[in-house]
């Protein structure tokens, strides 16, 4: 390149001294001088912008667009304390604060990126660890989600949270507050509806956003905590969830399998304000008996106000709310003397965030949660009726680092109140995942 | 039989009326937009995604963007990271594959341009880089140029059928940026050298087409808020350089800039990368420069 200049500098240097013997002497030399200058001048020129085309070296996986996967390590870290030092009967969520002092629930590591033209690849691996300091592992999500299917249809594939209502899919760093809600914890356990399987989505042709998702999952285990989960064993070893004795099974049939549709909407009501709502359901059998169903509906609503001329994403108002209601039927347990019975639980959340000035957010939740009497004690304990309110604050000290402020005061029906105080630092390295709305 | 004909010519007047349709383009600023438009003439309908006066690192990915991505014959995006936070989540609804990379229906504007301040290393701790380089390019109407002609092959090969009137658009407009151009630079020609300080660094592409200083900014690093020590330097700096101007832009923090000017005797000009940003420029590429050159233009020959 350089040489390839250089002799073409030599080449019109030569011409123009060539010309210059053609012309007047008394100009010849100082003519061309200049026009020696001038090229000099543009050879710096030249040479500058090919400097500056080549310095990009970027480095890879952190890139989009120049490495064949995103990969990005995000951190929760939190400390706090509480007024019962059994933290977790306060704070039953996987990634919640697990111990007076610090924990750390939650270490993610978020790969992603096109698998071929027809899909696209996202895989979450968590680590947590422990009071008794050790590391869990888990493979979070791991999913295959198409590009390219015609129809506006988009299937996924893998293992993932579910589309059942809002935060459910969001991931703990996406939350708004360092806990999951408590009418969450009960109906979907402490790591949420997360499952292997598959769904299906169709975007519909209408002129505001409408999509309609089913999925069927094996609902099993733990993670489908209201559905085919066996829950613990007790002294003698017979595994029980809400009292009922259960019998962990097989698929007999795809009547056996966890279903979980959704409808979900958008409307910008005007240039600054949007508003998504949705209702989904569950539908699957549970342990208790072979013919023992559970079903569990929600509703959710988000709206938020952003102002024509944000900076950097603020101001803004968001509020949030999510409605559930569970009917688990508990088929009848002769060795322990519970007849057949309908467990019935209901909850909700409420949640306004105000980015009051850039960098500051202000939060406020309001939680409940109920059941109606059944006829084990164990499972009423389980099943009571608790209050919850937590306001927060949180500073971002840019994209990829927060620290957030919050207090939890809990009513609980079966139990003395309790309150908490925790602190939450998030740091991320590596590809930023891009949030949905 | 009778029927079948009849389902024929209705079959018919059908294609040609798809033929006849006007494509359905999204640009994800308003810069694009306006280009779009230029070009695409009455043959488009352009929809842009972020709104003119919003920064546009961090618009939200509404799902009613969604829907109008899953509808649209061609996207134009930056394609340099800017829209990095936002268009991915989008895309990933979208399901429509004519926006699929390498379709000629994805415009990518800044392929082909030569970037500014490409970082060498990514470190995040010198603040929010973008590894392909400063992604407000459009502010140079060269830049613009080449988009123009960009999106003008993009919607030729989506829609042979127009190719005339797009090039015809595309020669008319660039006729006009040229004129436009040439007064642009005898406007801020007597400014050469002159340095303006800025909240972000979002115009080295527009000082170094039209030969200003513009490389002192309120905020320390990119995307972090200024910090009272970061507006002690530029005061000094400004004061000792007699800077005479500080641009905001509108989704800018002005009373920062405010107190900096009060602090230093400069004025703000108000300014915005993209169409629509200020009054009087909306959908309107050049009278959005035409605005900005005049504007800074009087304010630094104002005593």
């Amino acid at each position: 390149m350089y040489r390839r200049l250089f002799w073409a500098i030599a080449f019109s240097a030569a011409a123009a001294l060539a010309h210059a013997e053609n012309v007047p002497a008394d100009n010849t030399l100082s003519n061309a001088l200049k026009e020696i200058n001038n090229l000099k001048l543009r050879t710096e020129q030249l040479e500058k912008q090919v400097r500056e085309q080549n310095t990009a070296a970027p480095a890879p996986l952190v890139s989009s667009g120049r490495a064949y996967m995103n990969a990005g390590f995000d951190v929760l870290v939190n400390g706090g304390w509480s007024t019962t030092p059994d933290v977790a009967t306060i704070q039953s969520g996987d990634h919640d604060p697990s111990q007076r002092g610090f924990s750390l629930r939650n270490a993610e590591l978020s790969l992603d990126g096109a698998v071929d033209p027809f899909f696209k690849a996202f895989a979450n691996l968590v680590f947590k660890m422990s009071p008794d300091e050790e590391t869990e592992l888990e493979l979070e999500e791991a999913y295959a989600q198409s590009t390219a299917l015609p129809g506006n249809l988009q299937l996924r594939a893998g293992r993932y949270f579910t589309e059942f209502g809002r935060q459910n899919n969001q991931h703990p760093h996406a939350w708004a507050f360092v806990d999951q809600p408590l009418v969450m914890n009960r109906l979907f356990g402490s790591d949420g509806l997360r499952q292997n399987g598959l769904r299906l989505s169709w975007l519909a042709p209408t002129p505001w956003y409408t999509e309609v998702l089913c999925g069927v999952y094996n609902g099993q285990g733990g993670d489908a905590f209201s559905f085919r989960n066996p829950g613990d064993a007790d002294t003698n070893g017979i595994t029980r969830l809400y009292g009922h004795a259960t019998t962990p099974r097989d698929l007999r049939g795809v009547g056996d399998l966890l279903y979980v549709p959704r409808l979900t909407s958008s409307f910008d009501l005007t240039d600054e304000q949007t508003l998504v709502l949705g209702a989904s359901a569950a539908f699957g059998p549970n342990d208790t008996g072979p013919d023992a169903r559970t079903q569990i509906y929600g509703v959710d609503g988000y709206w938020k106000w952003k102002p024509a001329n944000a900076g950097a994403g603020w101001p803004f108002v968001a509020l949030q709310t999510e409605l559930f209601y569970r009917d688990f039927q508990a088929a009848a347990d002769s060795g322990a003397n519970l007849p057949e019975e309908q467990l019935r639980d209901w909850g909700c959340y409420a949640q306004a965030l105000w980015g009051f000035t850039r960098g500051w957010v202000a939060g406020l939740r309001g939680d409940y949660v109920t059941g109606n009497a059944g006829a084990s004690a164990n499972g009423n304990a389980q099943r009571g009726e608790a209050e919850r309110i937590s306001p927060n604050v949180t500073y971002y000290f840019s994209e990829f680092a927060k620290l957030r402020l919050q207090y939890n005061y809990t009513h609980y029906s079966e139990s003395t109140d309790e309150q908490a105080v925790w602190t939450q630092l998030e740091f991320m390295i590596g590809a930023h995942a891009a949030h949905k709305f | 039989m009778k029927n079948l004909k009849l389902f024929l010519i209705a079959g018919l007047a059908g294609t040609a009326m798809t033929a006849d349709a006007k494509l359905n383009v999204v640009a994800t600023t308003a810069d694009f937009g306006a280009l779009a438009q230029a070009v695409g003439g009455d043959f488009v309908n352009v929809t842009v995604l972020a709104k003119p006066t919003e920064d546009p690192h961090f618009v939200d990915a509404k799902p009613s963007y969604i829907v109008k991505l899953n509808r649209a014959d061609v996207l134009i995006e930056g394609g340099a990271e800017l829209e990095s936070g936002w268009l991915p989540p989008l895309l990933d609804g979208t399901r429509n594959t004519k926006l699929a990379f390498g379709q000629p229906g994805r415009v990518r504007a800044a392929e082909g341009l030569a970037l500014l301040e490409v970082p060498t290393e990514l470190d995040r701790s010198k603040g929010d880089l973008h590894a392909m380089g400063n992604p407000h390019y459009m502010t140079d109407p060269e830049n613009a140029r080449h988009v123009a002609k960009h999106i003008a092959e993009g919607f030729s090969a989506v829609d042979p059928a127009h190719t005339a009137a797009f090039e015809q658009n595309l020669q008319g407009w660039l006729k006009q940026l040229d004129a436009k151009e040439a007064v642009w630079q005898k406007q801020l020609t007597p400014f050469a050298g002159t340095r303006v300080a800025a909240v972000h660094n979002s115009w080295p592409y527009f000082a170094r087409r039209f030969g200003l200083k513009m490389d002192l900014f309120l905020e320390p690093k990119p995307g972090i808020p200024p910090s009272p020590a970061q507006l002690v330097t530029v005061i000094e700096a400004m004061k000792r350089d007699v800077t005479k101007v500080i641009v905001v832009e509108p989704y800018q923090n002005r009373r920062t800039a405010e107190a900096v000017a009060a602090a230093t005797g400069a004025r703000i000009v108000d300014f915005a990368q993209y169409p629509g940003g200020l009054k009087g420029t909306d959908g309107d590429y050049l009278a959005l420069l035409d605005k900005l050159v005049s504007s800074l233009a009087a304010t630094l020959s104002a005593k």
